[in-house]
């Protein structure tokens, strides 16, 4: 049934295509991705510079919204808001307002109140930063922009642009690759980003090897080949795309062990040989060493995983800058 | 003050399903009751006249499923709102479930219930009462008591008995006394923490999903004990084509069991969800494309019995949160109508099946009335301008719950009137 509501639109972008908010990687258009990427380019120079600054973000306020903890995605987006020079305030709800039985809405409206020009927002739950998104729009407060940092198993799409973008530097032209995705994929949001990242950007063969238990009912329908047998999908690959394996994955008859998890889905030196010669192995990290990956492939000379790092703290610039936080 | 008056209902085309009746007829109202159709009965003196020249004149609408919220949840819904709503819909007659809080379990929170709903103007009220006490699928409520206080059949609601014994005990204990019994087929395990139907849109929006499954195996369980039991099941709001199949063949091999499908399962599918809609988080879940149309075209061909609104009125907290957080349950009471026209229309089901799944259908499986409009029966009466249509707006919802996944929406059949027990007991006022 078409319905005219809003939800039926995607709220990242206005009515003339332009991008309001980073929600998901999911309908953004390749122009659009493509100039995220130029536009991190020039700043993975910035941290080379004696004073790591640009002055893009003078004067705006970027409220890092954690409903959910994480030590490391938080890290990022705060440097990457202070090189463009914006004030950070972050904010780590679950220990503060929603413990005391306050709603997203009301923190969102009483942030909103402080002059916030930018939500970095990480929650639980799927489709969170699109409900802030959609509520400042019905309240007559567009110009307040929404970071999705990670939303449930929905999307991470600045993990997924810096992949984009890290893909790209190793490997230059797209639409030449094969690629896997290796891991939990029916709980991971940076999975979903990836794979329309990927199809989006042109990639003739995206694969995803997991068991059973770990691939999501319909993924096919997103564009990607399901491979039970790692080592058959990981014949000739030009990337590998691990995922982190939470251990709380072990409860809920989801998988037996650790240990059996690594024998089947771990990435060994043997396995990644299948690969081309000069695949490259990539990681978000945090690594879960021995569990989905081994060691001496995690500190081996086909791991790009530190850069992946490094070029995060660019890609968010970038999409901050472009953003630009407010401008009324 | 009902028994003085004198109706006379003038110029609407008579649609009445118990009966077969579709055809251009007055007809006069006198004492709460239908005296007469076509002439003017002997010394008839209409002391009011209702025009419903361009308009259709049939049953009261029979309502399944419509929660009122009381006792325990006057902060969704009241009786007052929700009775208002059901006669702007057109309807006369509904069930409510026992998911009240405390749940319907015990006969004096019954007794209280229908005699608070027993009001000139307001619809019939049939409790639906617990099949165990405070639905915790553990212990049988005192039947014989609460069918005495008013209950018509007894069910979980949306919960499910987990024990196959509690359920099989529970069916041959309600057989003996000939109740229904009222079930929606979720496997509780399968279902567990999902929020969609498990397929290409819940994988896409990273949604939990709830697979066919869970319905298909609790369907399996209670169909096979149902025939162990010899009980009378009705099951509530059916979700996919594949228990819809087990359904026709269940019947087939003679077990007795009747099924409902609810408005927005027989008009959305997971898609509707959108991006993150949470009037769309619906329980059982939207499914696929696929079963939307097999339920479609159950309900045309007679497989599925009755058209329900599932009406679930819930307050803007309750849905002002993200989509997997967010209370399950829309506002369909006075969308019930509309949207059989519609599906009507959309399948070329002629008016009189259409409404036969929101009036006499119902009312068999309810056992009370039999939402028919020959002479001498109750008038319980919606006139209704099929030409007419409306939007779907908060403004325009008597409901004290705006939630609904139809919201923004054009929808064919507007109530001009509603009679209840001869009296009008709502006027749109057109």
């Amino acid at each position: 049934m078409n319905q005219p509501l809003s939800f039926q639109r995607n709220p990242q972008l206005n009515s003339n295509g332009e991008l309001q908010h980073l929600l998901s990687i999911d309908g953004l258009p390749r122009e659009i991705i493509e100039r995220i990427l130029d536009t991190a380019a020039p700043f993975t120079l910035v941290a080379e510079r004696e004073v790591k600054k640009v002055p893009l973000l003078r004067g705006k306020s970027v409220f890092n919204l954690f409903f959910e903890n994480s030590t490391r995605t938080r890290t990022t987006f705060e440097i990457a808001a202070k090189r463009l020079s914006a004030d950070v305030i972050n904010l780590n709800i679950n220990t503060s307002s929603a413990a005391k039985g306050e709603t997203l809405l009301d923190t969102v409206d009483n942030l909103a109140a402080m002059q916030a020009d930018m939500f970095v927002v990480r929650h639980a739950a799927s489709g969170a930063p699109y409900l802030i998104a959609q509520h400042l729009a019905a309240t007559g407060r567009k110009h307040i922009r929404v970071v999705n940092a990670g939303d449930g198993r929905h999307a991470h799409p600045t993990q997924g642009l810096l992949d984009m973008y890290t893909i790209r530097h190793y490997k230059k032209d797209f639409s030449q690759l094969t690629i896997a995705i290796v891991g939990d994929v029916l709980h991971s949001r940076v999975a979903r980003s990836q794979i329309h990242g990927l199809t989006t950007l042109g990639v003739p063969e995206v694969r995803v090897i997991a068991p059973r238990t770990l691939v999501p009912t319909g993924v096919e329908r997103m564009g990607v080949r399901v491979f039970n047998d790692m080592r058959e999908g990981l014949r000739g690959v030009d990337v590998v795309m691990m995922l982190r394996l939470q251990n709380e994955r072990m409860q809920g008859a989801l998988l037996p062990s650790p240990q059996e998890y690594f024998k089947s889905y771990g990435l060994t030196p043997e396995k990644l040989a299948l690969a081309k010669p000069n695949a490259i192995v990539m990681h978000p990290g945090p690594m879960n060493r021995g569990v989905e990956i081994d060691s001496s492939v995690a500190d081996g000379a086909q791991a790009v995983i530190l850069p992946q790092v490094s070029f995060g703290i660019a890609v968010r610039m970038a999409v901050m800058a472009m953003l630009g936080g407010g401008g009324q | 003050m009902t028994n003085m008056l004198k109706l006379h209902i003038k110029g609407g085309r008579l649609i009445d399903p118990a009966n077969g009746v579709d055809q251009l007829t007055d007809i006069f109202i006198a004492d709460g009751l239908i005296v007469g159709a076509g002439d003017t009965p002997l010394n008839f003196v209409a002391n009011s006249v209702l025009d419903a020249t361009g308009c259709i004149v049939c049953p009261g609408l029979v309502d399944l499923c419509a929660r009122l919220r009381e006792p325990g949840f006057e902060y969704k819904a009241t009786l007052q709102s929700e009775m208002a709503a059901a006669v702007a819909g057109g309807v006369t007659r509904l069930s409510c479930p026992p998911d009240t809080d405390p749940p319907l379990d015990e006969p004096g929170l019954v007794q209280m219930l229908t005699h608070r709903a027993r009001l000139p103007g307001f619809a019939h009220v049939h409790p639906v009462g617990a099949l165990t006490v405070q639905l915790a699928g553990e212990r049988l409520v005192e039947m014989v008591q609460l069918f005495d206080a008013g209950c018509v059949a007894f069910g979980q609601a949306n919960r499910s008995i987990v024990d196959t014994q509690v359920l099989l005990r529970a069916m041959h204990y309600a057989a003996t006394f000939g109740f229904p019994i009222w079930l929606q087929a979720q496997d509780s395990f399968l279902s567990r923490n999902g929020v969609a139907h498990d397929g290409e849109v819940a994988a896409r929006l990273g949604l939990a999903g709830i697979p066919v499954a869970a319905e298909t195996i609790a369907l399996a369980t209670i169909l096979h004990l149902a025939q162990e039991s010899g009980a009378r099941v009705h099951i509530r709001r059916i979700s996919s084509a594949a228990a819809l199949e087990m359904l026709i063949a269940a019947r087939a091999s003679g077990i007795n069991a009747t099924c409902d499908v609810s408005i927005n399962h027989l008009h959305l599918t997971d898609a509707d969800i959108g991006y993150f809609n949470p009037h769309a988080r619906l329980d059982p879940p939207l499914r696929s494309q696929r079963d939307r149309d097999a339920l479609r075209a159950g309900l045309a061909s007679g497989a599925i019995d009755a058209l329900c609104s599932d009406h679930t009125p819930v307050d803007e907290d309750g849905k002002q949160v993200p989509f997997e957080e967010a209370e399950v349950g829309a506002t369909g009471l006075e969308l019930l109508l509309p949207l059989c026209l519609k599906w009507a229309q959309e399948m070329n089901v002629p008016l009189l099946a259409a409404l036969a799944r929101v009036t006499s259908n119902p009312a068999r499986i309810l056992g009370q009335h039999a939402a028919s409009l020959a002479v001498g029966q109750v008038a319980d009466i919606c006139v209704f301008d099929p030409k007419a249509t409306a939007i779907v707006s908060r403004e325009n919802l008597k409901s004290q719950g705006h939630n609904t996944p139809f919201l923004g929406l054009e929808l064919p059949g507007r109530v001009r009137y509603t009679l209840i027990d001869g009296a009008l007991a709502y006027d749109a006022g057109l």
